[in-house]
C-alpha cells in the first residue's frame, strides 16, 4: 500500500516575512495604547484618560495663576510648580494610574492562556517582556512628561525670569520622569504579573505603593521627632517616590521635593544603584515569570 | 444572612492569593509596633502617629477595598453572580451577606490587628487601644458599605473606591479642609478621640457629624447594593 500526500489546494504564504523586529514594535505600540485603553470600549478609556486629564490640572492651574498675577500686576509673580517636584507631590494619582493600567498589561495574557499564541511566533520572552515594559515605561512617561512640558510651556509664555535655568531645570526634571518611568512600571508590572485575576492585581500594586509610602513616612516621623536624621533619610530608600527622589536630588543636581533628602556622602549612590537593580530585578523576574506562562 | 452564601464567600477570599495579601497587610503593622516597642520608642505620641498614619491612614482603608469589592466583584466580573442570582433568594439578602462576610474579614485582619498593635505599643494606657479599634471598626464597616455598594455600581469599582481614598481624603483633605467632613477615615479619628484620653488623638469632625454620617453611609450603601443587585447586567470589556 502506497501513500499518497494529495494536494488539496492549500496555498502558502508567499508575502514579506516582517520578522522579530516588526512583531516586537507592535506588541509595543499595542500595548502602549491599551494602557490608555485605546482599541478597547470607551469603558475601558474612562479610567485612564480621566487620570490624564486630573494629572494635567495642577499643571494648566499653575500656569493660569502666574499669567494672570504677572498681568494683573500684583508686584511679584506667583512662582510655577517645579519640574522635578510634579511628580512627588502627584504620587497617588501616577500610582493609581499605574495600579489601574500595569494589571491590563500584564494579567490579560495570562489569564486568557494566551502566551503560547505570541511565542510562537517568531518573538523570543525577552522581547515579549522588554515591549511590555517598554509599553508601560512610555505610557507612564507620556503621563509624567506632559503636565511638566505644559508649565516649561507657561514659563516661556509668560517670560519668566532666568528661563536659561528653567530650561535646564525642565531638562533634568525630563531625565527624572524617565527615571520615575522606569522604576515604577518595573514595580508596577511584577506584581501584576503575579495577581492575574481581575481587579486583585490593582489592590496588590496599590498596596505595596500604599503600604510602603505609609510604612516609610510613619519611621520618617518618628526617627525625626527623636532626632535620629540618619535613619529618617535612609528610610526613603524603601518607597519608590523617595528612591527616585533621592536619585533626582545626587545625580540630575535637582532640590529635594521628597520629606527626607537621601543621605550625603553614600546615600546618593546607593539609591541610585537601588534603582538600577529594581530595573533589572524586574526584568529578570517578568521573564522567570513569563518562561513558562503557557503552561498552565 | 444566608450561611451557604458566606461560606462560599469566605472560601473564595481566604482560599487564593489574596488571601496572602491579607495575612501580609496587617503583619506589617505588627512588625513596625514590635520594632518601636523593642528599641523603646513607643511612647503614647509615637504610637498614635503609626496608628493614625498607618493604621487608619493605609491599612484599614485598603483593608477595606480588598474586602469590600473582593467579596462580590471578581464574582460579577467572571458572571459567575448568575448561578447566585438565579436561585430564589432575595438579591439584598445575598449583597448583604457578602457584606457581612466584608465587615468580618476586615474585624479580623484590621480591626484585631490594631488593638493588638496598640497593646504591644503601650498596653491599655489612656484607652488607646479601645479608642482605635473603635474607629477602626466603626471606619471598617463604613469603608464596606461604601465600596461595596461602588462594587455592584461599576467594574472599576477598585480604582474608584481608590481614588476616594487617596485623592479625596489625602491629597484634598490636605489643601482643602472641607473636604475631611465627608471623609470616613476622619470620622473613624473621631470615635477614637471620643473614646481615648490621649491628646495627639485630635479630630477634626465633631462626633455630632461623625457619627450619624457613619450611619447614613453604612445603611444607604447596603440599601443600595441589595437595589443595585436586582437589576444587574453582565457585559465584558475584556
Amino acid at each position: 500500500m502506497t501513500s499518497v500526500i494529495h494536494d488539496i489546494g492549500y496555498r502558502h504564504y508567499d508575502g514579506p516575512r516582517l520578522g522579530r523586529g516588526y512583531a516586537v514594535r507592535s506588541l509595543f505600540v499595542h500595548n502602549l495604547r491599551a494602557a490608555y485603553g485605546l482599541g478597547r470600549p470607551a469603558k475601558a478609556k474612562i479610567m485612564p484618560f480621566l487620570l490624564f486629564a486630573i494629572m494635567l490640572l495642577p499643571a494648566a492651574i499653575s500656569v493660569a495663576i502666574t499669567a494672570f498675577s504677572a498681568s494683573a500686576g500684583l508686584g511679584k509673580s506667583l512662582p510655577l510648580i517645579r519640574y522635578s517636584a510634579y511628580a512627588v507631590y502627584l504620587q497617588p494619582l501616577i500610582a493609581i494610574f499605574l495600579a489601574a493600567q500595569a494589571p491590563v498589561l500584564a494579567s490579560r495574557d495570562l489569564r486568557f492562556h494566551v502566551t503560547p499564541l505570541y511565542f510562537s511566533r517568531p518573538l523570543s520572552r525577552l522581547d515579549y517582556v522588554l515591549a511590555k515594559y517598554g509599553a508601560v515605561a512610555t505610557a507612564l512617561l507620556i503621563l509624567l512628561a506632559t503636565p511638566v512640558t505644559i508649565v516649561f510651556i507657561g514659563a516661556l509664555a509668560t517670560e519668566q525670569k532666568h528661563l536659561d535655568t528653567h530650561t535646564v531645570q525642565f531638562l533634568a526634571a525630563l531625565g527624572g520622569c524617565v527615571i520615575f518611568a522606569l522604576v515604577l512600571g518595573g514595580i508596577g508590572l511584577v506584581v501584576a504579573a503575579f495577581t492575574p485575576r481581575r481587579g486583585f492585581g490593582v489592590t496588590a500594586v496599590m498596596a505595596v505603593y500604599l503600604l510602603s509610602s505609609a510604612a516609610v513616612a510613619s519611621v520618617q516621623g518618628i526617627a525625626e521627632s527623636q532626632t535620629r536624621f540618619g535613619i529618617a533619610r535612609w528610610a526613603g530608600l524603601f518607597t519608590p517616590f523617595d528612591l527616585v527622589d533621592g536619585v533626582q536630588v545626587w545625580a540630575l543636581r535637582l532640590k529635594q521635593s521628597a520629606p527626607e533628602p537621601p543621605p550625603s556622602g553614600l546615600g546618593g549612590p546607593v539609591f541610585t544603584l537601588a534603582c538600577a537593580a529594581i530595573v533589572a530585578g524586574s526584568l529578570a523576574i517578568l521573564y522567570l515569570r513569563f518562561r513558562k506562562a503557557g503552561a498552565q | 444572612m444566608n450561611s451557604v452564601i458566606a461560606y462560599i464567600t469566605f472560601r473564595g477570599m481566604l482560599g487564593r492569593r489574596r488571601a496572602l495579601l491579607l495575612f501580609l497587610l496587617p503583619a506589617v503593622l505588627l512588625l513596625l509596633s514590635i520594632v518601636l516597642r523593642v528599641t523603646g520608642h513607643s511612647d503614647l505620641d509615637t504610637a498614635t502617629a503609626l496608628l493614625m498614619q498607618f493604621g487608619l491612614g493605609a491599612l484599614l482603608p485598603l483593608l477595606a477595598l480588598l474586602a469590600g469589592t473582593g467579596v462580590i466583584a471578581p464574582e460579577i466580573d467572571d458572571g459567575q453572580i448568575m448561578y447566585l442570582l438565579t436561585k430564589p433568594i432575595a438579591r439584598p439578602v445575598i449583597s448583604t451577606t457578602k457584606f457581612l462576610v466584608a465587615v468580618v474579614l476586615v474585624i479580623a485582619f484590621g480591626v484585631l490587628p490594631i488593638f493588638v498593635s496598640a497593646v504591644i505599643m503601650n498596653g491599655m494606657t489612656a484607652n488607646l487601644a479601645t479608642g482605635f479599634a473603635a474607629g477602626a471598626l466603626v471606619g471598617g464597616i463604613a469603608y464596606c458599605a461604601l465600596f461595596i455598594a461602588i462594587a455592584v455600581l461599576s467594574r472599576f469599582a477598585v480604582t474608584i473606591g481608590l481614588i476616594y481614598a487617596l485623592v479625596w481624603e489625602n491629597l484634598l483633605a490636605r489643601y482643602a479642609s472641607g473636604a475631611k467632613t465627608l471623609s470616613i477615615r476622619q470620622w473613624a479619628i473621631s470615635v477614637t478621640d471620643m473614646i481615648t484620653n490621649a491628646t495627639a488623638v485630635k479630630a477634626d469632625v465633631g462626633t455630632a457629624t461623625a457619627v450619624p454620617l457613619l450611619i447614613v453611609l453604612t445603611v444607604a450603601g447596603v440599601v443600595f447594593a441589595g437595589w443595585k443587585l436586582r437589576t444587574l447586567s453582565i457585559t465584558g470589556t475584556d
